[in-house]
């Protein structure tokens, strides 16, 4: 747990960083600094492991005031990954990640195996990296090391400063991806900092959003995105909110049932009539194992030609846990406008489409409206 | 390989010519110098040059590193401006005027040498430590590292290829100006040198020519392979891409 | 010393002023010298397929660099002696500093051209330049402020060999510096000291400006950016 109280940090040339910061992350919460170039992020993040000294002001890591610490006992027990990895060109990869148990002594198996297992943990093989050099590596690799050195000896807290800030979109949308999941398994304390919204959406339990060394909006990112405190969280956040916004869902929390299915031994004659009752353009069809296979156009029963002859494959499928920005980029790219959902057995969970997803929207904005209807009552 | 070739041809040529030298032992009404005397001055020229380059190395690299410390950053372009204007100072000027200042002999000469010898030192030293990359440092110090460490295990590592180059420049530098201080009678190979040319007798001249290039070129391809050794793989590989690029 | 120094300037500013232009008449003779072979054999071995031989040649010229000037001295005495050719005076002196002179004009030339950015080379190309236009119009260009540090470098190392050369009876400001040791004359080691490292210094800045001016404009707001 970290908090901050009353946090100022005015630098010797007479710059004020950060003006009275009050925060909380709590045990095993992602907390993401968010906010425009200059406005004091990486400063609050440094006060913490006290590379920056405090102006005025308390911060406590686990309810002990972090001035109580031996500066760097304090830093061997928070870890620390920043944008320019900064990775330590004379050492091997496993000499780089065990560096803070190296610093406390650990024994030499016992840094080896550590290595190993936060290599394996980071998606890099140990008999291939184990020994090479940072210069020997990709950029998104190094990063990758950098991640994995700052959890060198399991420390409970994370402090991150664009740790994907200064790599291509795609490998950085892919380490994105794998640190959440990582996360997910070690639960650990992270102030995370960022100037690009679409990673604090996806990234943070909650975003704390600041503009000229002050906390504007501590919120979760639902809430960042669907009540915006004021002007600037709204101008921030962007005119499409809305679509940010559809990131915090997955495709399982909004798909229905599919109004009709098709077997693909089924009697065309029979499925063109099902269809037209429930007024149904396109059908999913599926094997005599219930695995999707692909649609059927009731147009394009004509004839004797059997299912098997007419389906068509599918383009895109998604799974349950696909974010709703991706599903809806997908229906947008397909012909159908639907979007199968499936797990990974190819069986089928759902369906997605533009009315769903439209109609989802409706349900939030109008419990919005009432919510803002009821608050506007009160005061 | 190749590289060895040559070096290995120029020092059998010159070590060669040496000897032969040596075994013409007279020249007219001159006596060459004895192979006692050449092996005498070589030692005493190895000394000059140890010497000079010991207390250069104990001063210069300590120097070069305050220098780069944040107190120091005031100081630390006037001291490294100095150290640039000196060394464009010609070696025979420092040797000049330490033979005025503190007399004509060995004394005038070390202290001449070390002088002339710390500035590369100080210079490499500085920019080695300046030129680690900030974020690296940054790293260290956010892991919880103490200055200390910072230096020992950091800083120090990846500025030694560069001090070492500073090294091996001015003990190169300085076996020339050795030489040179043969003629503020310090003592040395520069002695025979002088003489020859003072008798107008080439014999002698390359009699003691012969070997201080030998030892110059010797020095040079020893501190080489000792920065060869002391560079951390890591920067080796790192400067084989770049040529790579 | 340095009073009587200043005395003997005074009285004697002719004879520095002869030596002084003695100095830089062997520097400039020696450094037109490197320039034009350095410049060439920097040109040739940076041919395509040249590198083995580029690698011979500039690892010959630094073996050639760390040995000492006085030492090159006497084994030119000795070379120029047994070929009957007057062995002190002008002339080993000016072999010598052309020696040192190369190894640092052609490797800056070496490295400017080599490193003159593909992109560049096939723009060029493309636009139906044919080689010789190539090097002509974009790699020396490029080149020449890389070789001007070059021929500053070489310049000023030199300065200091040549003062040594008045020993072995080229004249130059290092004759005061031995007239001085000779007799024990401190005054005339100070001039002379002080005189050629002036003359050190100065040509120092004057070449690190006519550097600046060599550069290119539009590398020079890029050089700038950089720093
Ligand atoms: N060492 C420093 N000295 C003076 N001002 C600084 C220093 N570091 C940062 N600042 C200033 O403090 C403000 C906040 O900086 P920073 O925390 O780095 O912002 P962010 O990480 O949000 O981009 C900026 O105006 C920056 O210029
Ligand atoms: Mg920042």
């Amino acid at each position: 747990m970290i908090r901050l109280e009353n946090v100022y940090k005015t630098y010797p040339d007479g710059t004020e960083a950060v003006k009275d910061l009050n925060l909380e992350i709590s045990k095993g919460e992602f907390c993401v600094f968010l906010g425009p170039s200059g406005c004091g992020k990486t400063t609050s993040m440094k006060m913490i492991n006290r590379l920056i000294s405090l102006t005025s002001g308390k911060i406590y890591v686990d309810d002990k005031d972090i001035m109580s610490f031996n500066p760097n006992e304090l830093r061997r027990n928070i870890g620390y990954a920043i944008q320019n990895i900064g990775l330590f060109p004379h050492l091997t990869v496993w000499e780089n990640i065990a560096t803070v148990p190296m610093l406390k002594k650990w024994s030499k198996q016992k840094q080896l195996d550590r290595a190993e297992e936060l290599l394996e943990l980071v998606g890099m093989d140990p008999s291939v990296f184990m020994y090479r050099y940072p210069s020997e590596l990709s950029g998104g690799q190094q990063q990758r090391v950098g991640v994995a050195r700052s959890l060198g000896a399991d420390p409970d807290i994370l402090l991150m400063d664009e740790p994907f800030g200064a790599i291509d979109p795609i490998t950085r949308s892919k380490l994105q991806d794998e640190f959440l999941k990582i996360q997910a398994k070690i639960k650990k304390t992270i102030a995370f900092v960022t100037h690009d919204i679409e990673e604090a959406i996806k990234m943070g339990d909650k975003i704390a959003l600041m503009k000229a060394g002050r906390l504007v909006q501590y919120d979760d990112p639902a809430t960042l995105l669907t009540y915006p405190k004021d002007e600037f969280v709204r101008n921030f956040v962007g005119a499409d909110r809305v679509l940010k916004g559809l990131r915090l869902y997955k495709a399982k929390d909004v798909m229905k049932e599919p109004p009709v299915t098709v077997k693909i031994d089924e009697d065309p004659a029979r499925v063109k009539k099902r269809m037209e009752e429930s007024n149904t353009k396109w059908s999913m069809v599926t094997d005599e194992k219930d695995r999707f296979i692909g649609w059927i156009a009731s147009d394009d029963i004509k004839g004797s030609k059997s299912i098997k002859e007419i389906y068509k494959p599918p383009t895109v499928t998604a799974g349950p846990d696909t974010p709703l920005n991706e599903a809806l980029s997908m229906m947008i790219n397909s012909t159908i406008g639907t979007l199968a959902i499936l797990d990974e057995d190819g069986k089928m969970l759902g369906v997605l489409s533009f009315d769903i997803i439209r109609d989802m929207l409706g349900q939030e904005e109008s419990e919005q409206q009432k919510e803002t209807k009821a608050s506007g009552e009160k005061s | 390989m190749r590289r060895y070739v040559i070096l290995f041809t120029l020092l059998v040529l010159f070590v060669g010519v040496t000897i032969w030298m040596t075994a013409i032992q007279q020249v007219g009404m001159f006596k060459m110098f004895p192979p006692g005397k050449v092996v005498r001055e070589t030692i005493k020229h190895l000394q000059i040059v140890g010497a000079a380059e010991a207390i250069a190395i104990g001063i210069g690299v300590p120097v070069g590193f305050i220098a780069t410390r944040r107190a120091m950053r005031f100081v630390s372009p006037v001291l490294v401006g100095i150290a640039n204007v000196g060394q464009t100072v010609p070696t025979l000027a420092f040797i000049g005027i330490a033979g005025a200042v503190l007399g004509m002999g060995y004394r005038a000469a070390v202290v001449a040498l070390f002088i002339y010898a710390m500035l590369p030192i100080i210079r490499n030293t500085y920019a080695g430590i300046n030129s680690v990359d900030p974020a690296v440092k940054e790293a260290a110090q956010g892991m919880g590292m103490s200055r200390a460490q910072v230096t020992w295990r950091v800083e120090l590592p990846l500025a030694r290829p560069v001090i070492i180059a500073g090294i091996r420049t001015s003990t190169v530098v300085n076996v020339g100006t050795a030489a040179v201080a043969g003629m503020i009678g310090a003592g040395g190979l520069g002695e025979l040198i002088v003489t020859g040319i003072a008798v107008r007798v080439t014999q002698l001249t390359v009699q003691g020519a012969a070997p201080t290039a030998a030892l110059a070129i010797i020095l040079d391809s020893l501190l080489g392979e000792v920065e060869n050794v002391l560079t951390p793989r890591g920067l080796k590989v790192m400067k084989e891409k770049q040529w790579q690029q | 010393m340095w009073q009587e120094a200043w005395q003997y300037f005074l009285k004697n500013t002719d004879k520095i002023l002869k030596w002084t232009v003695q100095h830089i008449y062997i520097i400039i003779v020696a450094n037109v010298c490197a320039v034009i072979i350095g410049v060439t054999v920097g040109i040739f071995i940076s041919g395509k397929g040249r590198e083995r031989i580029a690698e011979m040649v500039i690892y010959f010229a630094s073996i050639m660099m760390t040995i000492p000037s006085l030492a090159l001295y006497g084994i030119l005495m000795g070379i120029l002696a047994s070929l009957s050719l007057p062995s002190i005076g002008f002339l080993p002196v000016v072999i010598a500093l052309t020696l040192y002179g190369l190894l640092p004009i052609i490797r800056n030339t070496y490295t400017a051209i080599r490193e003159v950015d593909p992109d560049m080379i096939e723009a060029g190309r493309g636009m139906g330049m044919g080689e010789t236009q190539i090097l002509l119009k974009i790699k020396l260009p490029l080149a020449v402020p890389v070789i001007m540090a070059g021929m500053r470098q070489a310049i000023v190392m030199n300065i200091g060999i040549a003062a040594i050369g008045s020993y072995i009876g080229a004249g130059g400001l290092g004759q005061p510096i031995f007239r001085g040791i000779a007799n024990y004359r401190t005054d005339l080691i100070a001039v002379g000291a002080v005189c050629v490292s002036l003359l050190a210094i100065i040509v120092d800045v004057v070449m690190g400006r006519l550097e600046w001016l060599t550069t290119p404009k539009g590398v020079r707001i890029r050089l700038r950016r950089k720093s």
